[in-house]
């Protein structure tokens, strides 16, 4: 929900309560207020008819209301003296409305040249029901007229103060770390928004000087063990070229050289896996899945049959996905290069490929692998020692880059996917 | 030929130059950005072989001096800064190559003979060992005039091989240039021996006066009979 209504619904709410319970009060007053002015009304009505009851003696033949608003009985002494004056609501048959409508009453007696009356005086009286529907449409259009009025506020007034709010929103959801351009924010004059733009400003400064020296860092590392590692090798590589070497010490540099060479694929691997997760492979573009697969089957041809372990392909759709070419071709070859490596002689890699998504199955330990562990780095199987234990890390991290869908299941053989649009 | 490396790590230095001297090339050597652009402007060469970083300067900007002069040397980027940036910025700039360190020198002496072959000889590009001719651009080998038939694999281990004559070729050299980059993390390139038993196997038959010898753990090596 939106900010602006969502303090439009709090004032909604807050209105609906204020409102009902003013309505309730409001009600109770006023009434309370008509009655006291009736009341007085009736008093003052009793009055004058006692008064002219002096004057006209057939005024107390009135015994009922018929066509006067007064109705006089007579009454003994004890009945009188029991008599108060008692203001009361009751109903009467009107006329005009053909319907017993609600009339207020005073009942008194009073003394007459030692004669004892008990006298009725009414008024016609506020109908109760009508005030109330009255007062609930008032208070109704009262109600809607504020929420819209609040709404109209909101809308033009309130998104105008927030107006550099909204537009950081928008900056930051389009902000993008490796895209490393000059942090500029909107001016504004209100205070708190002015703080908050040059907090994120200073936040977001201090985030890319991190992420570039960090950048700089891997390159520099990159580098600073790279050279090192190049110059041992190529030393070997020219002193095994020496002929006075006997077959035993070849051996010997040899194996120096593969524990070298391992060492820098290594670091290579570990480069490669912090430039991922730095997401420093920006430029993404629509890769056909199926023609990058088939190459890098092709290439791994040899090593396969080598092994005598059949690939097939079951190319089920097209599958384009937005992603770097290079991290496509990565992914790719870890995954079909895991299920090459971790197989037994004559076994076999299935892999089925759909719209949007990638299945590999191979045959190989029989037993499932711990799906915790598996994605973690250094993860690794008994059965071939030699692995970096990285490959299935740097398919994690690609995965996880572009929120790729990756599982791994057992049933009598491994099964790898990958979901280009994830589900989850 | 005349080949001129630019390169600040004196011992890499070391190593290139020895390693291009035994193929008889006149080598001559710049450590530092300026040492360097002096060379390039005073000296031609046939190749040279230009790292990015370097003491005063990016190798870049040599590359840029170079087009300036519109100078015709066939350039070979040497850089530890595997970026793709470098390599982008650099072939536009006119280089011919670019090699990520680390290398191997049997990779290096491919792409030098490459630009050199490139550059001097356009249209023969014909490498013969003894009686056998191999014949880049149209991938045939022959033996004695008589043709041999070998797999894409089998003809571009040959090749590598052939254009490393006498020089020794490790396994992990050879795999990355015929299998490619990725074959790199394989680790095990038993299947590399089986695709040269077959290659000796055919050489022998049709006679040839090249041998391919395995040197114990590390690679191989063609010498001529």
């Amino acid at each position: 929900m939106k900010l602006l209504n969502y303090t439009t619904s709090y004032f909604a709410i807050i209105l609906l309560v204020v409102i009902t319970i003013w309505a309730g009060l409001f009600y109770y007053n006023m009434l309370d207020e008509i009655y006291d002015s009736m009341d007085d009304g009736l008093e003052n009505q009793k009055l004058l008819v006692i008064q002219k009851a002096a004057q006209d003696s057939t005024v107390l033949s009135h015994q009922s209301f018929e066509e006067g608003y007064y109705a006089i009985k007579k009454i003994t002494f004890a009945q009188a003296k029991k008599q108060q004056d008692v203001y009361q609501d009751t109903l009467m048959y009107m006329l005009n409305e053909k319907d017993f409508e609600p009339v207020r009453m005073l009942k008194t007696a009073f003394r007459q040249k030692d004669n004892y009356y008990e006298m009725r005086v009414i008024t016609s009286m506020v109908e109760e029901d009508d005030l109330i529907e009255d007062l609930l449409y008032s208070l109704l259009w009262l109600y809607l007229g504020l929420i819209a009025s609040i709404l109209i506020l909101n809308n033009v007034l309130l998104k105008k103060i927030w107006q550099p709010f909204y537009s950081l929103l928008q900056y930051l959801q389009h902000f993008r770390l490796e895209d490393s351009k000059p942090i500029k924010l909107k001016e504004t004059k209100i205070d708190e928004f002015r703080l908050l733009n040059s907090t994120i400003e200073k936040l977001l400064q201090s985030n890319t000087d991190t992420y570039i020296s960090q950048k700089n860092f891997i390159e520099n590392a990159s580098h600073e063990l790279q050279t090192p590692l190049a110059i041992s090798l190529n030393k070997l590589e020219l002193l095994a070229e020496s002929s006075q070497l006997q077959e035993e010490q070849l051996v010997q540099i040899g194996a120096i050289m593969e524990n070298l060479e391992r060492l820098t694929r290594l670091n290579k691997l570990l480069l490669l896996l912090s430039k991922i997760e730095n997401k420093q492979f920006a430029p993404v573009e629509e890769v056909n899945i199926n023609s990058a697969l088939k190459k890098i089957i092709a290439d791994f041809s040899d090593q396969a049959s080598f092994r005598d372990i059949t690939i097939s392909l079951h190319e089920e759709a097209t599958c384009n996905v937005k992603v770097n070419p290079d991290l496509a071709t990565i992914l790719l070859v870890n995954l079909v290069k895991n299920a090459i490596i971790h197989n037994h002689e004559g076994g076999f890699v299935t892999i089925i490929l759909k719209a949007e998504s990638l299945l590999i199955e191979n045959s190989g330990k029989k037993a499932p692998l711990d799906k915790q562990k598996i994605f973690t780095r250094f993860y690794k199987d008994n059965a071939s020692p030699a692995s970096t234990g990285l490959g299935l890390a740097i398919i994690k991290a690609i995965a996880d880059l572009y929120q790729f869908g990756l599982t791994y299941n057992y049933r009598q053989n491994h099964i790898w996917s990958v979901y280009f649009k994830n589900p989850f | 030929m005349k080949i001129l490396v630019i390169e600040d790590e004196p011992d890499m230095l070391e190593n290139i130059v020895c390693s291009l001297e035994k193929e008889k090339y006149l080598v001559q050597t710049a450590a530092t950005y300026d040492a360097a652009l002096e060379k390039v402007s005073l000296y031609d060469y046939d190749c040279i072989l230009l790292d990015i970083t370097l003491v005063g300067g990016s190798g870049l900007d040599i590359l840029q001096e170079l087009k300036k002069q519109q100078k015709a040397e066939g350039v070979i980027i040497v850089s530890a800064k595997n970026s793709l940036d470098d390599k982008v910025a650099g072939l536009e700039l006119g280089a011919d190559d670019y090699l990520p360190k680390p290398f191997h020198m049997a990779e290096l002496h491919a792409r030098v003979k490459s630009v050199l072959r490139r550059r001097k000889f356009a249209g023969s590009n014909i490498l013969s060992i003894q009686n056998v001719e191999i014949d880049l651009d149209k991938h045939l080998v022959r033996v004695a005039d008589e043709e041999l038939t070998l797999n894409r694999k089998e003809f571009d281990i040959l090749v590598y091989l052939a254009t490393n004559e006498k020089r020794l070729v490790s396994k992990t050299a050879l795999a990355e240039h015929v299998w490619g980059d990725h074959i790199d993390e394989a680790d095990s390139f038993e299947f590399i021996y089986s695709q040269i038993k077959n290659l000796r196997k055919k050489l022998k038959e049709h006679r040839a006066q090249v041998e391919i010898q395995a040197i114990y753990g590390i690679g191989y090596k063609l010498v001529a009979e």
